[in-house]
């Protein structure tokens, strides 16, 4: 077992005992949960609609009416959950004075971030399978295209990795972690808001380099079922910068 | 096996410990003395590589801390002043981590595991959480941590803290049997602690180091005479005079307890024979004849007070005595 094996376990053993992981992981399944089944309700209004119209029974796109909706909604819950998610990592660490012991020991700081990211990233993919559920009860009942709902699963796990991304830096910044959590919701606001101001802007240089900043203008692409390389890069850049820095932070602090 | 030369370390403009210099022999028990906020736990982080010096070079075991810290980290077990216990684990889940992550193979991990948890006698707790353990179970944790894989450096740093003294005891004796095959650093600010479990003592004040020495010989060279405390029944009313005139008798101190004196006499006499046949020939009724020595603690007190150090130490004599005396004691 390496030393990045005995983070990740240490963190995830760390995340069941405490009751984040419970409290964090019901909220995020039950919003999944209520955003779903508004979006299958009002799918099923509109086609009640169509057949009063049509006056027969509408072939209704549960891609375009039921995921693309709960995706979207999704990245919003996921910017104010995952922040709770890893919170704790480093600021914990300091508050207990561990940081001495993972510092004093012979492992690299790139072994405990990447450790540390991971132990919460699996935690988050756990949930996100959880809520495969939806798709395969609607599969049930009614039949769609999978694929767009795979890219979103990949757009949400890309997403997911960048959120908390974030959040270990920010986590690596301070020992509180009400003040860690707070620090990566605002760094993911405001970089979601330089979105939707670059679609103000329209297609200037300036509007158009800051869309492609934001991390949701990737992420809508993956929802409606594109897989682009260059989102993909966006995403991984955006990991390891992300880690690369907290990296540089957990470092710099022997040095203060 | 250590060696620390001229090391300084400021945080900006705060100074912490400056050209602090000391070695440490193979399977040498070192021990740390000095007031709180004297740099005791500066230097051990710097020997632990968890801050770097900001001037001069620290070495473990040939390894320079600030171009080779994995090398000193692997070499190396350190109980920090807070314990770096995780709460929510289990002793043996703590223990399997702190293993993993100091690179222990899974067998090797298995036999450490029982070798500490019997060592420190932590048998009986081994399911039981962190967070749910005693202090003093807490700390052995922490030492438990520090000796787990068997490096043959340990810096503990104040590891009787928090202790009974019964577990103080078994913690110094743990420490005792470490010497000769571990190098052992310990930092106190408890002076029986170093006289106990150490052969050397460096006393540490301000961020510079005062002295370097064996216990015995610290107090030693710090005794300019030796000192004796005699109680007499009926003194006469000239007796301190006549005290005096004894041959080898430099100074006579009159205590405030009627009978009481402390006789000062000249280095490396023991005059306790003399003076108990001239008080007892004379018929003045002996009640108390006994040596005064210089504790650590006085050292301790003395080279922590006095800016200069050992250089300074012929002044006041008398200073830490259990003998009150009077105020003009040579009049």
């Amino acid at each position: 077992m390496t030393p990045v094996h005995a983070i990740i376990a240490k963190e995830l053993r760390a995340y069941f005992v405490s009751p984040v992981v419970y409290v964090v992981g019901a909220v995020f399944l039950l919003i999944f949960g209520v955003l779903s089944y508004l979006a299958v309700v009002n799918a099923g209004t509109q086609a009640i609609r169509l057949m009063q119209i049509q006056g027969a029974a509408a072939q209704l796109n549960l891609n375009d009416l039921v995921f693309r909706p709960t995706f979207y909604s999704l990245a919003i819950v996921l910017l104010l959950v995952l922040p709770i998610l890893t919170m704790r990592l480093f600021a914990e660490e300091r508050k207990l004075h561990t940081f001495e012991l993972l510092m004093t020991s012979p492992i690299g700081v790139n072994e405990i971030v990447v450790g540390k990211f991971l132990g919460a990233y699996v935690i988050y993919l756990g949930l996100l399978a959880l809520t495969g559920l939806v798709p395969f009860v609607l599969s049930v009942y009614s039949s769609f295209d999978w694929n767009p709902v795979f890219t979103g699963y990949l757009g949400l796990a890309l997403l997911g990795a960048l959120f908390l991304a974030t959040g270990v830096l920010a986590s690596a910044l301070t020992e509180n972690q009400i003040v860690a959590a707070f620090l990566s919701f605002g760094v993911l606001i405001v970089v979601w808001l330089l979105g939707a101001l670059g679609s103000i802007l329209g297609d200037t240089p300036l509007g158009n380099t800051l869309s492609y900043l934001s991390f949701i203008e990737h992420y809508d692409r993956l929802v409606r079922g594109l897989v682009d390389t260059k989102d993909l890069v966006y995403y991984l850049c955006g990991l390891v910068l992300m880690l690369f820095l907290a990296h540089r932070v957990v470092e710099s602090q022997r040095w203060k | 096996m250590i060696e620390v030369q001229n090391v300084t370390k400021r945080f900006g403009i705060f100074t912490a410990i400056e050209r602090v210099t000391f070695t440490v022999d193979k399977g040498e028990v070192l021990a740390f003395l000095g007031p709180n906020g004297a740099g005791k736990t500066t230097t051990m982080r710097i020997l632990t590589c968890f801050i770097p010096a900001t001037e001069g070079i620290a070495r473990v075991a040939g390894f320079d801390c600030f171009q080779q810290p994995m090398e000193v980290k692997r070499r190396i077990g350190y109980l920090p002043e807070t314990l770096p216990l995780y709460q929510e684990l289990t002793v043996t889940e703590y223990l399997t981590f702190v293993g993993r992550i100091k690179g222990l193979s899974a067998p090797e991990l298995r036999t450490s595991l029982d070798r500490v948890v019997e060592r420190l006698a932590l048998g009986d707790v081994r399911d039981r959480l962190i967070a749910n353990l005693s202090r003093g179970y807490q700390q052995r944790v922490g030492l438990a941590q520090a000796l787990l894989h068997d490096p043959p450096v340990l810096i503990l740093d104040e590891p009787t803290v928090g202790l009974d003294p019964k577990q103080i005891i078994e913690i110094r004796e743990l420490i005792k049997s470490l010497a000769g095959s571990h190098t052992v650093i310990l930092s106190t600010h408890i002076l029986p602690e170093a006289t106990a479990s150490c052969q050397r003592v460096v006393i540490i004040n301000n961020g510079r180091i005062v002295a370097v020495d064996s216990p015995e010989r610290l107090s030693a060279r710090l005794r300019q005479s030796e000192k004796i405390s005699v109680t007499v029944k009926a003194p006469p009313s000239d007796l301190a005079d006549r005290f005096r005139a004894l041959p080898g008798v430099m100074t006579v101190f009159e205590s405030s307890e009627p009978g009481s004196f402390l006789l000062e006499c000249k280095l490396g006499r023991d005059l306790r024979d003399d003076v108990a046949r001239f008080v007892v020939g004379n018929g003045w009724g002996l009640l108390e004849l006994k040596t005064v020595s210089m504790t650590l603690e006085d050292v301790f007190l003395r080279l922590t007070q006095h800016e200069e150090g050992v250089e300074d130490a012929g002044g006041a004599p008398g200073a830490g005595q259990d003998v009150q005396t009077t105020e003009h004691p040579r009049a």
